[in-house]
């Protein structure tokens, strides 16, 4: 099994056709909508999507982007059916150990982009020695049915376990590791749970930044104390009131991909509103930019993956991997972003599936922590990884060397 | 105001436009020829459809057929309605008001009208002969949505019926928001409405769960609450997050018909091939009243409407109110087994003088396309014993005279007995 060198290189018809379409865009208004400014009550604020469409057609160069994600060291491997699509940033720090991050909805492996070199070498990004000398091989991959990965044939039966088994296979088959740690949020946490639970001897530790709707709203509320009920009733509270977009990503995401594949300003507003949603404050250029923005659209846009993105909900909502009888064994962070869905749960109800050895509250930032907080976002996965780093890493000089191998040969 | 007669024509760059968009429509990266319709659309039947839209649907030739029917625009309290008016051929038409939901639009009625302007050529008789009005709801198809919410719908239709069209008192239908809007008028204007026939109980009665719920209603509850886990997406979407999707709906025709589509196929009796419903081109025809007319946004108002300002507010209180002491307005049900919700006749007594209960043998939530036949002989079989109630046209002299006066207190309350129906059906009186 060998990986091929990637580069991303979107043909130049694709961005004609895209300029066309976001030309001819048919703008409409909700008409409930009070248009005071920064106004989001129905959805994305028609004003902003103006100026971003604006922004994207006028401003926003997509070949510079390339160039910045292109030099990130990405490659495809064929597991499987799969194309597998990752950036692998290896240190030279001698003690090392192999980090794997994981994405989730709706956002790529660009959600990583900002950590990847502070992950890869802490201590000169930090400069305060927090790594210890100790840094990470850093693999992100886009997850089956993302991004350059692209639509996987799963099967039916636990879609999100099969995901799992693939990115498992990545790590120990292709890249050589016999012992790795799993950071990963949203659908990246529920794979980051997967694997520890599947291949406790192959996964040391695992960082979350959300301990996950199963472990939430999948509980028994009669077994709950007050305060995890509490937190539980809010979350189904929240999920009532703009909970809709996960509803219809698991029950009939078929009925929107065709109008998201058809029209890039449709996509885009489906996509930032989640930005929006779940960004601290009120302003997601603030938090993200519009280069960050447009760049995580555009990776939906031109392997036009959005249909597969929203199906991988409808999929394991089928065929569940993770119940809350499901227990992680292996040493788990949770670093909570109290912007993020759901606000912060009680640690109780995180350890009632989580061996939590670290719980950090943070003081700011949202869902998207790696891309709006990367400092925070980093430095905890530094600091709950490094006691890991030792023993990992001498166990797996052979392995070490195996991988390089792999590596001269493609 | 006056009423001025309206033509449907479409301007010729909205057509170019769409066949530019249909021709370069980008489809997801899913297999072509899968043809489940288990997470959306088939998407082999959907590229048949939008492939049959570009090249062999004719609009000019729908639009003829559209323009048969006596189309009219008025003013009303400053907004633009649009509706048909056809008159009954009979010696005494009673009018009746027929009012359409989503996702459809006034084509929901086209194939009842003739079925109940001209009984007499259908099999039918010419003193069942109705009047009928088929307005498009504000924001749809060619009808303005300004500053109107939901819930002022039934005072606008009552407005149109008997100030601008001149009846005394008159009957009407509707199923989905039509139901809804429906139970406004028999709510707001009892002594103008002679009776309702509706295809379902307003969803929204639901909102609020009584305490004494007998076990056939607490069946309804829960299959009401699996059908908004399982299917209700869309319903929560449009009331959260209406923008957010018209961003995407109005901007890909492919696009807009797999949302609407999709719940045709769900919601009627077509044993999972659409085609044994409706044909393609009455699916798009529907669909390019919310195309061309941009029309997607606002048809999400109601949605928003009825979980926003102020409404569910309102309409505990109104539900309070209304427990209980059902209107006097007689009612009459039709439900179709293949509709969103199957609800018992006890629920519907709650709030409704049921006065006929017919469970249908076939047809879905589209019934007026579905089964004109049947929908149109349970509509003359239930007003049938009702027209007798009426001076029907209101006198010229009247304008100007507040509404409420201008209908005499002993047509308001009809005596009971008069009201039943007179087809066997069991009336069930309420203490």
């Amino acid at each position: 099994m060998s990986a091929q060198r990637f580069g991303i290189h979107v043909q130049q018809t694709v961005l004609d056709d895209l300029a066309r379409r976001l030309e001819r865009t048919r703008w409409t208004t909700f008409p409930r909508a009070e248009h005071a400014p920064g106004h989001w009550k129905t959805g994305t604020y028609p004003k902003y999507l103006h100026e971003l469409c604006d922004y994207w057609r006028t401003t926003y160069d997509w070949r510079r982007q390339e160039e910045a994600l292109n030099a990130l060291p990405q490659w495809r491997a064929k597991i499987g059916t799969a194309d597998l699509h990752f950036v692998h940033a290896r240190t030279n720090a001698l003690r090392s150990l192999p980090l794997l991050l994981l994405h989730g909805w709706p956002d790529s492996f660009f959600r990583f982009h900002k950590v990847i070199a502070r992950l890869s070498n802490p201590d000169a990004q930090f400069g305060d020695g927090v790594g210890d000398g100790a840094a990470f091989d850093v693999v992100v991959p886009s997850l089956p049915g993302f991004g350059f990965t692209g639509p996987v044939a799963l099967g039916p039966e636990q879609p999100a376990r099969r995901s799992a088994e693939l990115l498992w296979r990545l790590m120990t088959e292709v890249l050589g590791y016999r012992r790795f740690v799993v950071a990963g949020g949203d659908t990246g946490s529920v794979l980051a749970q997967i694997l520890a639970i599947d291949h406790p001897d192959a996964v040391v530790a695992i960082h979350l930044t959300d301990i996950g709707w199963h472990a939430t709203l999948g509980l028994d509320p009669s077994s709950l104390s007050r305060p995890e009920r509490r937190y539980v009733e809010d979350s189904r509270k929240a999920f009532q009131a703009d909970g809709a977009y996960a509803m219809l990503q698991t029950t009939r995401p078929g009925a929107l991909a065709t109008a998201l594949s058809d029209s890039p300003i449709g996509l885009a507003s489906w996509i930032v509103d989640r930005f929006h949603a779940w960004c601290d404050g009120h302003d997601v250029d603030d938090s993200f930019g519009r280069e960050d923005l447009l760049t995580n659209v555009m990776i939906y846009w031109v392997t036009n993956t959005i249909g597969p993105s929203m199906a991988s909900y409808f999929a394991s909502a089928r065929s569940p991997s993770l119940t809350p009888d499901d227990r992680v064994e292996r040493p788990v962070a949770v670093a909570l972003f109290p912007h993020d869905i759901g606000g912060i749960p009680p640690r109780a109800l995180a350890e009632r599936t989580l061996n939590v050895q670290r719980w950090t509250e943070m003081p700011r930032g949202g869902h998207f922590a790696a891309l709006e907080e990367p400092d925070l976002y980093a430095h905890d996965l530094v600091q709950f990884f490094r006691p890991f780093v030792a023993g990992a890493g001498a166990g797996d000089r052979a392995a070490q060397q195996e991988r390089s191998d792999v590596h001269r040969a493609v | 105001m006056s009423i001025e007669p309206f033509e449907i024509h479409l301007p010729q760059a909205t057509l170019d436009d769409l066949d530019q968009r249909l021709l370069t429509t980008r489809w997801p990266a899913d297999d072509p020829g899968a043809t489940d319709w288990d997470a959306g659309p088939s998407p082999s039947y959907l590229r048949e459809l939008c492939d049959h839209w570009r090249t062999g649907y004719d609009w000019h030739a729908r639009e003829a057929e559209l323009n048969r029917f006596k189309h009219f625009r008025a003013v009303l309290g400053g907004t633009i309605v649009h509706f048909i008016h056809e008159r009954g051929r009979g010696d005494d038409p009673l009018p009746l008001v027929l009012t359409h939901g989503f996702p459809d639009s006034f084509t929901r009625f086209l194939k009842v009208i003739p079925l109940l302007t001209d009984p007499a050529a259908h099999g039918g008789s010419a003193s069942d002969a109705f009047d009928v009005v088929v307005p498009s709801l504000p924001g749809f198809a060619f009808s303005e949505l300004r500053h109107q919410n939901l819930f002022g719908i039934g005072d606008l239709w009552h407005h149109l019926m008997t100030d601008e069209l001149d009846y005394r008192r008159f009957g009407a239908h509707g199923g989905d928001w039509g139901s809804t809007i429906t139970e406004q008028l028999a709510r707001n204007h009892p002594g103008s409405l002679v009776g309702i026939h509706l295809t379902d109980v307003p969803f929204w009665h639901a909102f609020q769960r009584p305490p004494d719920l007998c076990p056939s209603e607490q069946e309804y509850f829960a299959t009401q609450e699996h059908f908004m886990m399982k299917e209700g997406a869309y319903a929560m979407l449009q009331s959260t997050r209406p923008q957010t999707l018209a961003d995407a709906l109005n901007d890909s025709p492919a696009g807009l018909a797999a949302w609407l589509v999709d719940l045709f196929q769900r919601w009627s009796d077509c044993r999972g091939h659409i085609e044994n419903r409706f044909s393609k081109d009455e699916l798009l025809t529907n669909v390019m009243l919310y195309w061309t007319r941009q029309a997607v946004a606002s048809s999400f108002a109601p949605y928003y409407d009825i979980t926003h300002a102020g409404a569910p507010r309102w309409m505990l209180e109104k539900a309070k109110e209304w427990v209980g002491s059902s209107s006097r307005v007689p009612a009459g049900f039709a439900l179709f087994p293949k509709d969103l919700s199957h609800p018992p006749r006890e629920w519907a007594e709650r709030f409704f003088n049921v006065q006929r209960w017919t469970t249908m043998a076939r047809g879905g939530h589209f019934a007026a396309l579905e089964e004109p036949e049947l929908l149109a002989a349970d509509i003359r079989t239930f007003f049938r014993p009702l027209r007798g109630l009426r001076p029907l046209r209101g006198s010229r002299t009247l304008h100007g005279v507040a509404p409420a006066a201008r209908v005499a207190p002993a047509a308001r309350v009809a005596p009971a007995a008069r009201l039943r129906p007179r087809d066997g059906s069991r009336p069930r009186d309420r203490g």
